[in-house]
């Protein structure tokens, strides 16, 4: 039997800290106090509002395998993780089968069954459910328990990567006796079964106190010996990011904070007291600027931000790759993200072996060359007033984002590095709520792009990069026609590029997926319809008194909560 | 006075429908939306399905007429079927005000809300109001002493400064370095016996001050302007030359005709502390009324925020209702009829 | 008939005597210079509005400029309360006055850890943006927007409950109109507002006049109604009071009554929400910038110096002790400026 790495880990940690035994009886270390600053408003990850409630709900739903700290799969509730070797899954790619394993039960002490993994499935593929991790399920075509404890998984084409359903927090099982009368429209009324599902995870729902507070207390009939070690957990929510970290790092009343975006020098401060750690972890996400290849001008009214009026300037490679070499990425790291930030020249960074090499000019600034490009393209300062113009159009961009204040210091550090090339930067913005909502009457969406250059960050599901190198194809450009209802931001169209991704989505040898992975992610460099700026870590920090932590960006940060233990 | 009341209960009632639809539209045309908090890798089309299960292809009115049924007629229904235990009709299938962003009913979510915001808020208006009216007319009676000075001087200090500072503030002074007080409210605490309670005072202490400045501030500004106005007018001296004692001028006569301004305030606030605080609340992380709403604001959460502002509605209409009977008990000369 | 014409006559009579022998304003303004408080207001209000319009002739660092090598620099008052570390403090000679004189050699000498320099004698942000540049820049935008929206809040709410308080027949509309306002949630009505009006105020008067006038719109028309309720409960008072039926009674035209018995006695409140108003208008507007719905992030404004340097007050205090200080001062001078034109205009205490 291959033991799980998880618990190699925390063994291996436990025997280094001279942390519990392994025999500690359940629930000896009392309560643990975690402080997520957004509020988690359900217990239902299917119907969830965002990362917030994936991470609080998965110490009570359990998927059938989680991601790792390194962005590996382990086993949770399935025996192993099935692959072609193991003959999990299909020649053909169409197939996956996994084994469950034995003898685990619910909270409610009734057994776990291959009936309650088919059920999820059913759950989420309702077309009224508004279930929101549908992507997951992509393409599959059936569910079907073979057995009490094997589920085998169809999917309509072959899937070099099958480890959407069901892998991650995202997807977790939810128990078919509960939730058999809130399927489809239903769903979002099931307020009891939504605030307390029954799981097979460490803990147990107690008192559900929407976008405030959560308590959980241990689940007695947890499959592993001696775990939690905590008896209790309370969440809660509320407040900014920097309130959060003074609470563990600070005034020690909080074990754990999540979500740290606070401009470095604070945090290091207050580590300084000496109550609390802060830590990072590096998943794929990428701080960004997309560049729009249409033209925003309000002049063209209804055909505004379309592909009938490419934009004036940043159609052209070298402009974009002028303003990408004008910059000094360091810089952008040290003052707003400290140890949650590395600099990056790929919108695909992560995992490791997808990682391209070819576009490390950009991780030093080269202003001369910067200024260079400029002068070949033919923009000039022939009026002396400090901007770039050529045939009458001046070098000068609208640039927007999302409201956060480190994200407003990159914008002014941005604005003045281009300044130094000539380029001048109006900037904009936006409240969150309304940058990424999609409303359609609202012009300052980030989908439909009325500017000419925005930023945030995006990352991708699981460990497999096909969906989201996928985005910028021609068909994904957003327009009038699909209500903007689209992925592609910068609008950016090469034939070349639908080509390949095509070519990605039949092609199964690792190795393969990984070359054209990389080869689209120069097309979009090279192309400048990108520009990446920061590879963004998580960002959280645990008091000195709690141990056994194990962050991971891959998954739910708190994965792991079942070995967490008091230092003493 | 009886028959202005009626009237205006009843001129309420079209007064408050006319609200409704006017926050209904307004709500519906801000942008903002319920799938703006969702991570951000959720592809587009799988926003626009959630948004179709949350009801939002439908047309404006029959939205509008949804709510104002499951508002009306359901949400009552269903508080007397609570209260009295009985079934009424089909209950099983009757809709409720559900939260977008929760999938709960907006009514269980404000009251579960309502313990802390009534503690905190409704408390700092108690202890403003406390410290206030006294304060306010003593400042005026002694107009430009050093008690009035300094006065001025702390409170409008005090109005200057921000709560998302003054909280930030407070919260290092007393909770980082000195460490008498939590910078947490703990929304799951119970009062059950003496020591409970006093851990209840404890962590109320930093939010209802920050709270409670403000409004102090503003109250006895008003309160010492009205009295000035007052304390030089005619009747004043009647009062003293038929040889009243200077505590019976002062608060029989000046302190009453004094307050309508002050009425006026008060009955502005009460509605308000339904409101919540938004920033105290948020810096305290208290989770009551104005923590759900603002966090209705930005999930873009239309039938809680819908449902929220309109009872905060109902109340301003009746409070002001109060204020101006009021009015008429404090100066008899003020007729309505 | 007869009876109006002795009353303009007396009331003619009685301007006319006044006119001869000293004016109402300039007797307003003796009395108002005997009021200390008025006075130390005024200059202080004087001050900041000179310092803001003519500092940046003299420091003329520009407020967003990134100097990012000086980032978190300290502000020179510094060199007061801060010490050199023991091992320090034995090499050499040290004292107060060579931090004022070299700040640079003395930020050497206690190993960075008090940062100061005279090119930034108020400090920096975390990014190097010169503290005292931006408090004169921002200055400008908190006065000019927090006067303007306190103006027109004062006005809306001042005509509103005159003349709601004064004619029954307006009470019920009006009334309803500020129960209305008063339960609009603000902040979806300003997304409404930028929404509808951004674009189409950019065009016409820029990104910085545009987002002005709407900032100052949104303000004033979200907070009149307070007033709009005092103002109107007062006036329901005093319209029965002896000396308003003496002038109804003498055959005075409504608007005479409001302009000259009505208005004057409702003035102290004004003054008290006028004074209120300022504040909540320059508070406001910081609350509108950090929501993302107010002036653009590279556009200083106290009440924002303030919100971005809350976090910093450990390790930068400056850059929350001179926008708060900046506030506060602006709201302590008007507020008594306040005090002192209500005395002066107040003809039972300009006697004595």
């Amino acid at each position: 039997m291959k033991l799980s790495r998880k618990y190699l880990l925390a063994a291996a940690a436990g025997a280094l800290l001279a942390s519990p035994a392994l025999a500690a009886e359940r629930g000896a270390d009392g309560q643990v106090n975690i402080l997520y600053w957004q509020a988690p408003s359900t217990q239902n990850p299917y119907l969830s509002g965002g990362t917030k409630d994936i991470e609080s709900s998965s110490l009570v739903l359990e998927p059938l395998a989680n991601y790792d700290p390194a962005g590996e799969m382990l086993p949770t509730l399935a025996v192993e993780i099935p692959t072609l070797d193991n003959g999990g899954v299909s020649e053909d790619l169409t197939s996956i089968t996994w084994k469950l394993k034995q003898g685990v039960v619910w909270s409610d002490g009734t057994p776990f069954t291959a009936a309650d993994v088919v059920f999820s499935a059913e759950y989420c593929l309702h077309p009224e459910g508004g279930c929101n991790a549908t992507p997951k399920f992509a393409d599959v075509t059936s569910v079907e328990a073979i057995d009490d404890h094997t589920v085998k998984i169809t999917f309509g084409v072959a899937k070099p990567f099958p480890y959407g359903p069901f892998v991650g927090n995202d997807s977790p099982i939810i128990q078919k006796a509960q939730f058999e009368s809130c399927i489809g429209a239903k769903a979002p009324e099931c307020t009891t079964e939504n605030f307390g599902p029954i799981g097979t995870g460490p803990f147990m729902v107690k008192d559900f106190k929407a976008n405030d507070t959560i308590q959980y207390v241990m689940n007695e009939t947890y499959r592993e010996e001696g775990k939690p070690h905590f008896s209790s957990v309370l969440f809660k929510g509320g407040g900014d990011a920097a309130a959060a970290a003074r609470s563990v790092l600070e005034t020690g009343e909080f074990d754990y904070a999540w979500n740290l975006q606070v401009e470095p020098e604070i945090l290091s401060q207050m580590e300084s007291a000496g109550k609390g750690k802060v830590i990072a972890a590096f998943g794929p996400s990428v701080e960004r600027l997309m560049i729009n290849k249409t033209n925003p001008d309000p002049a063209l009214g209804d055909e505004r931000g379309t592909v009938k009026h490419p934009h004036p300037f940043l159609t052209d490679a070298k402009v974009v790759r002028a303003l990408s070499l004008a910059i000094e990425r360091e810089i952008l790291v040290e003052a707003g993200y400290g140890a949650a930030g590395k600099v990056t020249c790929n919108v695909l960074p992560a995992p490791n072996a997808y990682a391209s090499t070819n576009n490390d000019w950009c991780k030093t600034q080269d202003v001369e060359q910067a200024k260079a490009l400029l002068d070949e393209a033919g923009w000039n300062d022939t009026d002396g007033d400090g901007v770039r113009e050529k045939d009458g159009v001046k070098l000068s961009v609208i640039y927007q984002t999302s409201t956060n204040s480190v994200r407003q210091g990159t914008q002014a550090l941005i604005k003045q590095m281009w300044a130094e090339i000539g380029v001048e930067t109006e900037l904009k913005n936006i409240s969150a709520s309304v940058f990424f909502g999609g409303d359609q009457s609202s012009p300052d969406t980030f989908q439909k792009f009325f500017a000419d250059i925005e930023m945030y960050t995006n990352n991708f599901n699981g460990t497999d990069p096909e969906a989201y190198m996928g985005s910028w194809t021609c068909k994904q450009i957003p327009s009038p026609e699909n209500q903007w209802v689209a992925n592609n931001m910068p609008r950016y169209c090469n034939a070349e590029y639908d080509a390949l991704v095509a070519k990605y989505a039949i092609t199964a040898e690792p190795a393969e997926r990984q070359a054209i992975a990389k080869k689209l992610n120069d097309m979009l460099m090279e192309d400048g319809a990108i520009v990446p700026l920061i590879h963004r870590g998580r960002v959280a920090a645990h008091s000195n008194a709690l141990g056994g932590v194990d962050m991971t960006a891959w998954d739910s940060e708190i994965h792991n909560i079942e070995n967490w233990y008091r230092v003493k | 006075m009886f028959r202005y009341t009626i009237r205006r209960l009843l001129f309420a009632i079209p007064t408050l429908l006319v609200i409704s639809f006017i926050i209904f539209a307004l709500l519906d045309l801000a942008p903002g939306d319920p799938t703006s908090q969702l991570p951000i890798n959720i592809p587009a089309e799988v926003r626009q399905k959630i948004r179709e299960a949350l009801g939002l292809g439908e047309p404006f009115y029959v939205r509008y007429g949804l709510w104002m049924q499951q508002f009306f007629v359901n949400e009552p229904l269903n508080i007397l079927e609570q209260w009295f235990g009985v079934t009424i009709g089909d209950s099983e299938n009757r809709l409720r005000v559900l939260s977008w962003s929760t999938r709960s009913p907006v009514v269980d979510l404000i009251v579960e809300r309502m313990p802390q915001t009534l503690w905190v808020v409704g408390m700092a208006y108690v202890v403003g109001i406390a410290i206030a009216l006294p304060v306010g007319v003593i400042s005026a009676y002694r107009q430009y002493s050093i008690f009035d000075q300094a006065g001025t001087f702390i409170t409008m200090i005090g109005f200057s400064i921000p709560p998302f500072f003054s909280g930030v503030l407070v919260i290092v002074i007393f909770s980082v370095n000195l460490g008498w007080f939590p910078s947490i409210y703990d929304t799951t605490h119970v009062v059950t016996d003496w020591d409970s309670f006093l851990k209840q005072i404890n962590q109320m202490i930093l939010p209802v001050m920050v709270l409670a400045l403000q409004i102090t501030a503003q109250l006895t500004r008003f309160m010492r302007a009205s009295m000035l106005d007052n304390l030089n007018q005619d009747y004043v001296r009647t009062a003293r030359a038929k040889g009243m004692s200077e505590q019976a001028v002062v608060l029989l006569h000046v302190l009453r005709n004094s307050m309508i301004p002050v009425i006026t305030v008060i009955a502005l606030a009460v509605p308000s502390i339904f409101g919540g605080a938004i920033i105290t609340e948020q810096i305290f992380k208290v989770n009551g009324i104005g923590a759900l709403l603002i966090g209705g604001i930005e999930a873009g959460d239309l039938p809680l925020v819908q449902t929220l502002t309109f009872i905060f509605a109902v109340l301003i209409v009746l409070f002001n209702l109060v204020a101006d009977i009021l009015y008429g008990i404090l100066d008899p000369r003020i007729r309505y009829d | 008939m007869t009876e109006q014409v002795t009353a303009r006559a007396v009331a003619g009579g009685e301007a006319a005597e006044m006119g001869a022998h000293r004016s109402l304003w300039r007797d307003v303004w003796l009395q108002y210079r005997t009021h200390t408080g008025a006075v130390v207001g005024t200059f202080v209000f004087l001050f900041i509005v000179l310092g803001v319009i003519i500092g940046p002739f003299f420091h003329t660092t520009d407020p967003t400029y990134i100097d990012y090598r000086a980032k978190n620099t300290l502000h020179m008052f510094s060199c007061f309360y801060f010490s050199v570390p023991e091992a320090v403090e034995n090499a050499g000679a040290w004292t107060t006055w060579s931090c004022f004189t070299d700040p640079a050699g003395f930020a050497e000498l206690t190993a960075k850890r008090v940062k100061v320099s005279w090119t930034h004698p108020l400090g920096t942000d975390n990014y190097g943006r010169d503290t005292l540049a931006q408090l004169m820049a921002g200055g400008r935008v908190s006065l000019a927007v927090g006067v303007t929206a306190m103006a027109l809040s004062i006005v809306l709410g001042a005509l509103i409950g005159v003349l709601s308080g004064f004619f029954r027949w307006l009470d019920g509309p009006l009334m309803r109109l500020t129960d209305l306002f008063l339960a609009l949630p603000i902040l979806p009505l300003l997304l409404v507002m930028i929404m509808l009006f951004r674009e189409t105020l950019r065009a016409a008067f820029g990104p910085e006049e545009g987002i002005f006038i709407l900032v100052v719109s949104a303000i004033g028309i979200t907070s009149w109604m307070q007033t709009a309720r005092i103002v109107r409960g007062d006036v329901l008072s005093i319209k029965e009071r002896e000396f308003v039926l003496a002038a109804r009674s003498i055959g005075t035209r409504q608007h005479r009554i409001i302009g000259r018995h009505i208005f004057p006695n409702v003035l102290s409140p004004v003054m008290v929400s006028a004074t209120l108003g300022l504040a909540s208008a320059i508070i406001t507007e910081s609350a509108l910038s950090f929501l993302g719905l107010g002036f653009p992030s590279d556009f200083p404004t106290w009440g924002r110096l303030l919100i971005d340097g809350r976090d910093f007050m450990d390790i930068t205090p400056s850059r929350v002790i001179w926008p708060g200080l900046a506030i506060s001062l602006t709201v302590l001078s008007v507020n008594y400026m306040g005090d002192g034109l209500r005395d002066a205009l107040d003809p039972r205490i300009r006697g004595r």
